[in-house]
Formats: C-alpha cells, structure tokens, sequence
C-alpha cells in the first residue's frame, strides 16, 4: 500500500517512509477530508443512530431497557398536539410575512426611485445580529403589562385597553412571529435582492415600450423571475420555524401559561433535559426528523420541476 | 411621467425609510432603556416618552463594580467564538479546498454528505449529543460547546465553492518547484482564499456569539455561562438584576454592530452563503 502510493509521488522525495506515504498525492486528499469524517462519524452518524436508539428505550442512570414503540404511542397526547399545533402556526405565519414582505422591499430598494439603498439596507440588515435573547428582552420590555408600556401605549391610541401580551395565546403567538420578523427580514431582503440582480434589464426596458406599469412589470417579469430564490426563502423560513425555540424561551423562560408558546423543539428540550426523559425526547426528535424530511423533499422536487421547466 | 416617477419615489422613499426605523427602533429603544433606573424598568417596561431627567449611568458603573458573573460569561463567549472561528476555518477550509482541487475517490460522495447534514437541523441530534458528552466527561466544559461547531459543513460548502475558482495551474508550478501538497495549501492556496476566509470567520463567530440553545444545555455552573446563557437567567419576574440584564444586553450587541460597520460586505456575504447556488 505504501509502495504503491510513494511511486506516484516526486521522485526526489524520500521513499518507504511514513512521511513519504503522507506526502504522496493519493493520500494528500484523505488527510485534508479526514476532519470531516472524523467529526461525521462522531459528531452526526453516531448521534443519528444512537438518537433512533435511544427512542425505543427508557433511560435511566446506569440502567437502559428497551421498552418498544412505547416512547412512540406516548406522544399522541394533548400537549404534543397543542407544540405541534403552535409550530405549524408559527411556521405559516412567518413563512408567509418573511416572503411577501422582504420581496416587495427587495424589489422597492432596487428600482431606480431609490436613493442610499445601501444605507437601508445595512439598518435593515442590523438586527440579525442581534441575539435572539437580547432581542428577546427588548421586546418583553417594550411588551410589558403595565399601562404605561411602549405597546400599551400604542395600542391605547386606537382605543383598546391594556393588553397582558405574554398570556395570551394570540398575543403570545403574536409576540414570536414578531420577533422573528423583526430579526430576519433584513436577511431575507438582501436574498431576493440577490435574486433581483440576476433580472435581465432588457426585459424591464422591452416592457415599458409595451407600455407596461410598474405593478404589471411586477407581476408579469418580477415575479416569475424570483420564483428560484422564493422556492429557497420558503424552505429556510418553514425549516428555521420548526427548529424554532429561542424565540419561545424568551418569553416564557420556565414555560408558558396553558403551554401557549409551547414548540416542538421546546417539548424535546422539556421532556429530555427538564424531566429527563431521554427516550421520550429522543422519539419527539425522531419524528420532527421525518416532518423535516418531507418537507425538504417537497423542497427537492419543487425547484427540481423547476428546472426542468425553466 | 416626471411626476409620476417623483410620485413613487417619495412613497417608496417614505416606505422603506418606516421600515428602517422600526428595524432601528428596538434597539435605539434598549440603548436608552440601558440609562434608565432599573427600578423604573421593571415597574413598566420601556415607555414610548423618554424621561431625560432620569437618564444616568449608573447601569453601567454597577455592571463594571458590582457585576456577579457577568464578566466570567464575557470571557467565556470571546474564548468559545475566537476558539471555534479558529478551528473551524481551519478545518473546514482544509475540508472544502480538498473537495474542490483534488480528484480522489469518495470525493463525490463527501460532498453529498455535506450536503445531507446541512439539511439536518442539530437541534436532533441534541439529545444523543449530549448523552456523547456525558460520556466523554465533558459537560460544563469549553469543548462541549466547541466541538459540534468544529466543522461546520455550511463553511465548508462555502470554501469549496470559493476554491474551485481558484487558477490550478498556480499548484503545478509549485509542485515543479518542489513544494509538498500542504505546503501548497497553506502557503499559496490559502492567502489566496482570504475573503472567504472573512466572511466564514464573520459567519461562525456571529453564530458562537449568539449560540444558545446548546451552550444552555452543556454548560451547569454559572461560572461557565456563555453571554446568552448567562444574560437568560436574569429573565425572572421579580426583575431583581435588571440593571445587570439591560446593560449587559448593551455590551452583548455592541462589540458585534462596531466589527458590521467596518466589515459589512463579509457580513453580508456570510449571512447569505445559504443563497450561494450549489
């Protein structure tokens, strides 16, 4: 083997030795890749397997038993059903607010009636940095109960009385998918953005001889062209809100009222880590896997119609 | 049409300029609340009207005398993320110029792996990891939180695109001049990756920064804490750290929106490397 592999290196380098051997350029490739096997052998196959595992099992300290698809018939039970619930809501909402909203700025920040779009741009792009818990105190801030709090204030204006924003579930809901779309519209913007740049001019200026308006030059050549890069926005956005769990810890940091911020990932995090029920969480995640699975071969097959259409 | 156009550019204009103060708005609002008496803060939140007169430091100088453990969280989140931006550039560049200059078998088949794991969130493998870590013995340590983060398949999905534009006829007359494969890497190849280099160290240390949900698992004593981790558990109702938790929230953001005002192009190319086609 190492015969084999120091022949094809320069001949001016030393042979038969072991520095020879990880000198030789059929080896170089491995030893460069060999961090990324370690660490999916480690750090992915072994916890994939071992998660699957672990939910057919009860596990306690020191002692593990196989206990079947028990772990499985457990979770149809009302509480999962009501972080299943939240999280589809949670999804929707934010899949279809991050999408409309960030293309219709995209395609203002690019057209021409624009001046400093980059300094938009940049404000709009700031709160991505933020931690999601230091976004979460300004806004359990801004949300308090009290009166005299910004969003009661705002709220009185129209004439509605006080709200108790945190115990509520639509105001709870509210609070998340805010939250959300404060952090990542600017992101979001910058990807169609992104998209927009790929238009052709032509298509625009062929268009206005034809004495088209700007909403029909929106719909008829905007549209169609961004579809690629909403097909992408779309599936982060729903992949990113059934990972969601920040966003809901924030808020109700030793959990909500009637489990009205309740997620799937914070039912994991409740079952496995609070009540250390290992197996049971490890069967939760197994199936918000699958959810995820199917969702990203919708994903696959979606922009791959696409290509074959385009 | 002159008026029209000029119609569209004040609405667009008025527009967009709303939706930059809103985005602006919360965090404007948390550098002001940040002055304000803690006590007051608790009591009603942050207020639409700005009491001037109240204005006052005194936050910050309780945080910089009095502060509890909130330094020990402010080195331990720059040792995690200069740590990670560390080994993970250096890992996954490795990793992603591989896939990208060398022909070898599996090659293909690594990519698509990279590619499967980008598609599975962590938040999955979160409970057999930690049971790994238990194992390990390295709950509460620094590596705990680390080693997920070693090579992260999204940086190196990234240098290998960058690198597959890289001119290979640079590495022939290297090899001519005698020069070993990795010297070939580290000495030609990868300064001529440097931008890549910028907006993935920008990318992982923002990501390490404002890591949460992991840290809050691995980590136990408070002493451990990571800056998220550390700023959540003064969310009580009984708001008795308010001053520790608003201010602290200042420091948390403002290293970050300094380094995005000199660096802005590598931000925005490492937050959008998802929209990288593949």
């Amino acid at each position: 083997m190492i015969e084999r592999a120091v022949s094809t290196t320069n001949s001016s380098r030393p042979k038969r030795s072991i520095k020879g051997f990880f000198l030789s350029r059929k080896v170089v490739p491995y030893v460069f890749v060999s961090p990324f096997i370690l660490s999916f052998l480690l750090l992915f196959l072994y916890p994939l397997i071992s998660g699957v595992v672990m939910s057919f099992q009860t596990i306690l300290p020191g002692q593990t038993t196989f206990i079947g698809t028990s772990n499985y018939e457990r979770i149809l039970n009302p509480t999962f059903f009501k972080a299943l619930s939240n999280t589809t809501v949670y999804v929707i909402l934010t899949t279809v607010i991050l999408t409309i909203v960030p293309m219709v700025l995209a395609t203002m920040l690019n057209s021409k009636f624009v001046r400093f779009s980059n300094v938009f741009r940049a404000s709009l792009f700031i709160p991505a940095l933020t931690s999601t818990i230091v976004a979460g105190v300004v806004f359990r801030l801004m949300f308090g109960e009290s009166e005299a709090s910004l969003a009661n204030t705002v709220v009185g204006f129209f004439g509605v009385e006080p709200l108790e924003w945190k115990f509520g579930a639509a105001t709870g809901m509210f609070l998340m998918v805010l939250l959300a779309t404060w952090k990542w519209l600017g992101v979001n913007i910058l990807y169609f953005m992104a998209g927009l740049a790929n238009v052709p001019r032509e298509l625009y200026e062929a268009a206005e001889i034809d004495g088209a308006g700007i909403f029909n030059k929106f719909r008829h050549i905007t549209l169609p062209m961004l579809k690629p890069i909403t097909v992408y926005v779309v599936t982060i956005t729903i992949i990113a809100g059934f990972r969601m769990y920040e966003e809901s810890y924030v808020f109700w940091p030793e959990g909500s009222p009637g489990n009205i911020g309740l997620t799937i990932v914070g039912y994991i995090y409740q079952q496995g880590f609070r009540m250390n029920d290992l197996g049971f969480g490890a069967a939760i995640g197994v199936v918000l896997m699958l959810i995820i699975f199917v969702i990203s071969i919708l994903q696959l097959t979606l922009s791959g119609t696409l290509k074959k259409g385009g | 049409m002159v008026t029209r156009d000029r119609l569209f550019t004040i609405i667009i204009t008025v527009v967009i300029a709303f939706v930059a103060i809103l985005a602006l708005f919360p965090l404007f609002s948390l550098m002001i609340s940040s002055l304000r008496p803690s006590s007051e803060l608790m009591r009603n939140g942050i207020t639409l009207s700005i009491p001037f007169k109240e204005l006052n430091f005194n936050n910050y100088t309780y945080i910089f005398t009095e502060s509890g453990n909130y330094w020990s969280w402010y080195m331990n989140s720059i040792l995690i993320s200069a740590a990670s931006i560390i080994l993970c550039l250096f890992f996954s560049s490795m990793v992603g110029y591989a896939l990208a200059v060398y022909e070898f078998k599996g090659n293909r088949f690594i990519f698509i792996l990279v590619l499967l794991i980008l598609m599975v969130p962590f938040e999955i493998l979160m409970l057999p990891l930690y049971q790994l870590m238990i194992e390990l013995q390295m709950i509460d340590t620094y590596l705990a939180v680390i080693l997920p983060m070693m090579v992260a398949p999204i940086a190196v999905f990234f240098f290998r695109q960058y690198a597959s534009g890289l001119p290979k006829d640079l590495m022939e007359s290297a090899r001519m001049d005698g020069c070993t494969e990795y010297g070939i890497f580290f000495r030609i190849m990868a300064p001529l990756m440097l931008p890549s280099f910028a907006a993935m160290a920008i990318l992982q240390g923002l990501s390490s920064w404002n890591n949460f949900l992991w840290p809050l698992v691995v980590l136990r004593s408070n002493t451990m804490f990571t800056l998220p981790v550390g700023l959540a558990t003064l969310l009580t109702p009984y708001g008795n750290n308010y001053d520790i938790l608003i201010a602290g929230s200042v420091m948390t953001i403002l290293p970050v929106v300094i380094l995005f005002l000199f660096f802005q192009r590598y931000f925005i190319e490492g937050l959008t490397v998802g929209g990288v086609k593949g």
